[in-house]
């Protein structure tokens, strides 16, 4: 065992970049479900931002316009969703399911040619003097411009659902869908917005895990984390800070436990694999202890009966 | 049909006996206006238009307007606030209206009448913008007026107060009432604007609160001051009264009648007739879509707007001559904690039910009535000795074990509690008939039986839905009512305990549902019906008793018992705000 072979700034930077796609992806689904509507096709939202990311930037030589691509990738997928519930009112959980089962299965076809191919690098964001502070500088200032955008969406969303009015006008939306709708506010409209919302953000997530943290394309890549942002969501009681907290100690705990695999500590594997899991739903858990609860309409079909 | 002929309610007399205890504080302007609205009949329409004309030039003045502008209002007032033409809907099926006309004026209050399905509901949400007419014109202060949603109807001056809140539970009372906003204020502006117009109504109010942890009058408050904020020329309320207790109605109306003397007209649906001869200036009756009369309720009995509302005579519940037997029911002593936080204990009951008599309990909701129902239900365990069947002890016995005994229940909220509100009606009547109506037998269920239970209570209580196999919560609160209680009746109880039996439910049901209970008295079985509405209570019952603050009075027989007493009895209100007007 050799501990000293871990350097903690950089273990700490990379914590917090193993961590993005899961917030990216857990933000966006966040406020889908603030708008009442449970989208489980995260997982093949990710996945086919990952893919269209990594095709466009590849063939443009543009990691930032491959960005732009998985974007609008997840969030035309997610278009597929909202016709699916919002129009022909179908049940949210199966649709989700089949659009998970859809992204992968599509993903996999259009990446079928660019299996080992290496993406361009996406440079770190020049914040010049700000990364050559000692401990913090590669800490915080190290990274892709991604990472920060994550941030910025996570510090946008919440300031959206606390302090403005079309916030309110989501939330009121996900809370009680006949109410609003009495209210005359056009519930399909504001929750296929949303729904695009959450999969331009899955879309990014997905993209950051084919151009940044692995970088090349294999089928499936995405390997569960639409999963654990799901799941995040729901831990974190659907408040965006906790969702952060939520995403870094997960991502964190991931990359901390690969880095003592590494330096061969005496703790069976296993019991590191399970590690993240285990301490994010703790943790998790105990947050949840107040009264929050989910959105009043979260799930259920809206249907304008008059 | 809230009353006996000829007599005023015994309910409107006792309002008015709170009103004059409360009017001592009060300067002697005010003191007399309030007790000109508190007897409807000395109210005459020449002070009111001059309330509004009063008003009228007030608001010339504080607008800063010229004489010549407050005389152009003046003539306006002429011309009606709202005129509806010809406005005609129909759904697949259903003509909802049919050639609806009817006109209200400046600070009006105007009474919408019918049965429940008469259409009432679908012409005020033509009026909000929520559904378009199929012909037929509307016009506000004389020009067209149109609105394809309410977010138009709001700019005009409609504003609407929901008989199902849209409200949104957990968002706060500002959020709330800001979504109901076009152009909302900041929100510490808007705190400050609920709080000055919570007090000037008399309707306290805090912003902060979660609107989740209101009761149903707050909640209806929130509603209210979303309107007022808009500054409405006409509000809308659709069976405002139908959750509040007494209290809340008496500030209501208050609120009411300061409103339309500040000249905002008010479109008032309910089914309390009492409530609509108290209140309103006009009424217009529906029935089937189409208008076949309008009266001044003030002049009219509760009875005549009934018959117009049902269209044929209407049966007075008549008690058949019925013999009281053995004691079937005795409580004893009964004490019980309440399970809710904000419930109310039960301290010391005792009181014993004959069978063939009606046993009625009255009192402000609140003081026990869930309570003594979910204690005699068997929701509510307790100790042995308090509550008897015969010769049983119900201590440690549960509601389905009571049932096997004949000892049955009918809570008061309909949706959640009485009936599954996913459920079909087949599903619902399984649920508390099983075992009295043998519909399940090893486990096994029986539905065919099951559903030939389910279209025997929707025949015999005239329960109005397209077939047994639809959801609970597709019924109307008054439909829903009818299955709920016939659902109940009809397994012959001995014992059959119920809560605001026909709470929500039109004049005509009322009588039916009420008949229903006095027949099956009239059969041998003992009735305890808990109730807020007195009438009701002296109408069928035997003996009364009031039920305050988790205490229940001595029953008393309702022969010759006078308004006198049944204050006495119900100890007086307390904690209750009338509107500072």
């Amino acid at each position: 065992m050799d501990l000293s072979a871990i350097n903690p700034i950089l273990l700490i930077a990379a914590m917090i970049a193993a961590s993005t796609p899961i917030l990216l992806a857990a933000i966006g689904e966040l406020v889908v479900e603030r708008a009442g509507v449970l989208n489980l096709g995260v997982e093949g939202m990710m996945i086919t931002g990952a893919v269209c990311g990594f095709i466009i930037a590849v063939n443009t030589g543009s990691p930032a316009v491959g960005f732009i691509a998985a974007a609008l990738g997840g969030a035309v997928l997610s278009l597929l969703f909202a016709f699916l519930t919002q129009v022909a009112l179908a049940n949210q959980v199966a649709s989700g399911l089949a659009l998970t089962l859809f992204g992968l299965g599509l993903s996999a076809l259009l990446g079928q040619s660019y299996v080992g191919i290496k993406p361009p690098r996406m440079g770190d964001t020049p914040l010049g003097p700000l990364a050559d502070i000692p401990v913090i500088g590669p800490i915080l200032f190290g990274h892709d411009i991604i990472v920060y955008l994550g941030l910025l969406i996570v510090a946008g969303t919440w300031a959206t659902l606390k302090f403005t009015r079309a916030g309110l006008i989501l939330r009121a939306v996900g809370e009680n869908h006949d109410a609003a709708h009495a209210l005359g506010y056009k519930v399909k409209r504001i929750r296929t917005l949303a729904i695009m919302f959450g999969g331009a953000c899955a879309g990014l997530g997905g993209a950051y895990i084919s151009l940044i943290r692995v970088p090349q394309w294999t089928e499936g890549m995405t390997a569960g984390v639409g999963w654990i942002a799901l799941a995040l969501v729901v831990f974190a009681s659907w408040k965006p800070w906790r969702v952060l907290l939520g995403a870094y100690l997960f991502g964190g705990i991931t990359q901390l436990q690969l880095n003592l695999q590494g330096a061969g500590v005496a703790i069976p594997v296993e019991y590191l694999a399970m590690s993240p899991y285990i301490v994010t739903i703790i943790v998790l858990v105990i947050l949840s202890a107040d009264k929050s609860r989910a959105p009043g309409s979260l799930g259920r079909t809206f249907h304008a009966s008059q | 049909m809230r009353t006996r002929l000829g007599v005023a309610s015994p309910h409107i007399q006792w309002h008015r006996k709170v009103i004059h205890t409360k009017s001592a504080f009060l300067p002697k302007a005010q003191k007399r206006r309030k007790y000109a609205q508190c007897e409807p009949v000395w109210r005459t329409k020449t002070t009111k238009t001059c309330a509004a004309y009063c008003r009228e030039g007030h608001r010339a003045a504080t607008n800063g307007q010229g004489s010549a502008a407050s005389q152009g209002e003046r003539t306006k007032m002429t011309a009606p606030l709202l005129q509806l033409s010809g406005v005609t809907k129909a759904y697949p099926g259903v003509v909802a209206n049919d050639s609806v006309s009817l006109s209200i004026g400046l600070g009006e209050i105007h009474a919408l009448l019918g049965e429940n399905g008469a259409g009432k509901s679908t012409l005020v949400k033509m009026i909000y913008g929520l559904v378009k007419p199929d012909a037929g014109t509307m016009q506000m202060f004389g020009k067209a007026f149109a609105p394809t949603d309410p977010r138009t109807a709001r700019a005009a001056g409609v504003g609407m107060v929901f008989q199902h809140f849209s409200l949104f539970d957990a968002l706060t009372v500002a959020e709330n009432i800001a979504l109901g906003m076009e152009t909302p204020p900041p929100m510490r502006t808007l705190a400050a604007r609920i709080r000055d117009v919570s007090e000037t109504y008399g309707l306290p109010l805090s912003p902060d609160r979660i609107v989740g942890d209101l009761s149903a009058g707050e909640r209806q408050r929130v509603e209210i001051i979303r309107c007022l904020l808009q500054d409405p020329k006409l509000l809308i309320m659709d069976e405002p009264t139908s959750v509040l207790t007494p209290q809340e109605v008496e500030i209501l109306f208050e609120t009411l009648r300061k409103l339309s003397a500040e000249g905002t007209a008010i479109l008032y649906i309910s089914h309390k007739l009492e409530e609509i001869r108290a209140l309103c200036d006009a009424a217009t009756i529906l029935r089937g879509g189409k208008v076949v009369g309008t009266c001044v309720p003030r002049d009219t009995s509760a009875r005549d707007m009934a018959e117009l509302m049902v269209g044929s005579t209407l049966a007075t519940p008549k008690s058949a001559a019925h013999v009281t037997g053995a004691v079937v029911l005795s409580v004893t002593a009964l004490s019980a904690a309440s399970p809710s936080a904000f419930g109310m204990a039960l301290k010391d009951i005792s009181f014993q039910v004959q069978s063939g008599e009606v046993l009625g309990i009255g009192g402000v909701a609140g003081n026990g009535q869930d309570e003594l129902l979910a204690v005699l239900s068997g929701e509510l365990p307790c100790k042995a000795g308090m509550v008897r069947f015969q010769d049983h002890d119900m201590a440690g016995i549960g509601p389905e074990a009571r049932r096997g005994f004949g000892v049955l229940a009918a809570p008061e909220e309909r949706l959640g509690h009485a009936a599954a509100p996913n459920m079909s009606l087949i599903e619902n009547a399984m649920l508390t008939g099983a075992a009295r109506e043998g519909l399940s037998k090893r486990g096994m269920l029986n539905w065919p039986k099951t559903r030939i239970f389910a279209e025997r209570i929707i025949k015999e209580f005239d329960v109005r839905t397209p077939g047994p196999e639809n959801a609970a919560r597709s019924l109307s609160g008054g439909n829903l009512q009818k299955f709920v209680i016939g659902r109940e009746v009809l397994q012959r109880p001995e014992v059959l305990v119920v809560n605001q039996p026909t709470w929500g439910v039109d004049a005509a049901a009322a009588a039916d549902i009420r008949q229903a209970l006095l027949d099956l008295a009239a059969n041998g079985a003992a009735l305890i019906v808990i109730s807020q509405d007195l009438d009701e209570l002296m109408e069928i019952s035997d003996r009364f008793a009031a039920l305050n603050e988790g205490r229940l009075s001595a029953p008393v027989s309702t022969q010759g018992l006078d308004v006198e007493q049944i204050g006495l009895m119900l100890g007086g209100a307390h904690g209750m705000e009338v509107a500072h007007v």
